[in-house]
């Protein structure tokens, strides 16, 4: 035992100011540790951020290729913004083709089961067709909500349809495993019916009226 | 064998907290399926082990007995915050990866285990090498664990093809179930069963025996 141990054993270790000494010590030193890491490795944190941020939004168009140069690739799209019904400026992520728009890429966000999920929708550039869906930031149940980040669940948004003839939202994604041959819905996720329907609607949301529809509408007009 | 060298290697086989104490199961189950989220595991728990233990004993002579748990969980849960922070720098893909599971090593009871039962009353010296020892006894099971999962679920190993896969032209059927968390059961079962026919030690009485007795016995 250490000089120091002896005169520490001697205090009451069990006495009201000991307890405070130790209660406050403890959590002021730990205060301070957490703080100061928290602080330290949030500009390199928030980096780290950015550059998924940049290549979900690369990979949802299909543009990412593992070891390229995020940054790089990352050059060629287009940040721009749009007006909502509501006012709200949003933005929109554009790949050109030329002077072509080729693909569309929207950010959305809304309510899963345990929380908001954030996440990306590419749309070709006749406003209806889906290249992709990802997310990057959910709270989904780990082995059933976040299968949504499955590669198997997210290719079978390739190629859906968005609206109908009509122009009114279909897409959907259903419980169970869709029809084959359908051109609006999705497999469900076993175990994650409500993930699924926070999922559709959500993304009906976000491309009926209120969110990007009338910018999609805008966009398939424009297309050849 | 010295008392450091005990300490050190007797939670690798002999005193695993995995196998022989049938704790920290939960993560071992989650945070399997692939090799490399295993690993980045395995080292946030032994350093937290190891640092909780080691910070702990120093001023165990100081604290006091109503609030002692409290306090292991105030000094574990601040090494947990600090790892979880620093992965989120340096390996941000995989933790990601390990998304809750860093944060719940809070709750995670060998670390309190090591604390209240060894650190609690032994040197910081020797409760360093107790944490070490215990964090190297739950990676050994967690990194055998993930080395099956990952390749005979995926056919790969810290994602290098070892076993072509059939759905590439290869001859290997990926086995889906070693992906589902009731696979790391099985393997655990599979590895409790092996140690303990090899030391037959580690072998528990039955609680419960099964005899037959005579009806008139009981009269």
């Amino acid at each position: 035992m250490s000089d120091n141990a002896k005169t520490a054993a001697k205090i009451d270790r069990d006495s009201i100011g000991n307890t405070l000494f130790v209660a406050i010590g403890v959590s002021l030193i730990c205060s301070i540790l957490v703080a100061s890491a928290a602080v330290l490795l949030k500009p390199k944190q928030l980096q780290n951020e950015e550059e998924y941020r940049q290549r979900i939004i690369l990979d949802v168009a299909g543009l990412y290729e593992p070891g390229a140069d995020i940054g790089a690739l990352y050059a060629s799209i287009e940040e721009t913004t749009t007006e909502l019904a509501s006012g709200e400026s949003a933005p929109v992520y554009l790949v050109m083709d030329g002077s072509q728009i080729e693909q569309v890429i929207l950010p959305i966000e809304g309510a899963g089961l345990w929380g908001t999920m954030y996440g990306f929708l590419a749309v070709e550039n006749d406003g209806n067709t889906v290249r992709g869906l990802r997310f990057y930031a959910h709270g989904e149940t780990p082995g059933l909500g976040d299968q949504v980040d499955k590669p198997a669940w997210r290719e079978q948004w390739q190629g859906k349809k968005l609206y109908d003839a009509n122009g009114n939202p279909q897409i959907e994604v259903v419980k169970g495993p869709a029809p084959d041959d359908s051109e609006f819905e999705i497999d469900g996720l076993a175990g994650a019916t409500l993930t699924g329907r926070g999922v559709s609607v959500f993304v009906r949301h976000w491309i009926g009226d209120e969110g990007y529809g009338p910018y999609l509408k805008s966009l398939s007009e424009e297309s050849p | 064998m010295s008392d450091a060298r005990k300490v050190l290697i007797d939670p690798l086989v002999d005193n695993n907290p995995v196998t022989l104490q049938v704790l920290g199961i939960c993560s071992a189950l989650a945070v399997t399926t692939s090799l490399l989220p295993a690993l980045l595991m395995c080292v946030a728990l032994t350093s937290v082990t190891a640092l909780s233990t080691a910070t702990i004993s120093s001023i165990r002579h100081r604290i006091p007995n109503n609030i002692r748990i409290i306090v292991h969980m105030t000094i574990i849960a601040s090494f947990v915050i600090v790892v979880d922070q620093l992965l989120r720098a340096y390996a941000f893909e995989t933790s990601k990866q390990l998304s809750v599971f860093v944060g719940l090593i809070i709750t995670n009871c060998i670390v309190l285990g090591r604390a209240e039962a060894f650190a609690m009353k032994n040197s910081p010296g020797l409760s360093f090498l107790d944490g070490l020892g215990n964090g190297l006894g739950y990676s050994a099971i967690l990194i055998s664990v993930a080395i099956i999962r990952e390749l005979f679920g995926g056919g790969t190993l810290l994602g290098y093809r070892i076993l072509p896969l059939v759905t590439d032209g290869g001859w290997y059927e990926a086995n889906g179930l070693m992906l589902l968390p009731p696979s790391a059961f099985f393997i655990i079962g599979l590895l409790i069963w092996a140690i303990r026919s090899w030391k037959r030690n580690q072998v528990e009485l039955p609680e419960h025996r099964i005899h037959s007795v005579h009806r008139t016995e009981i009269l």
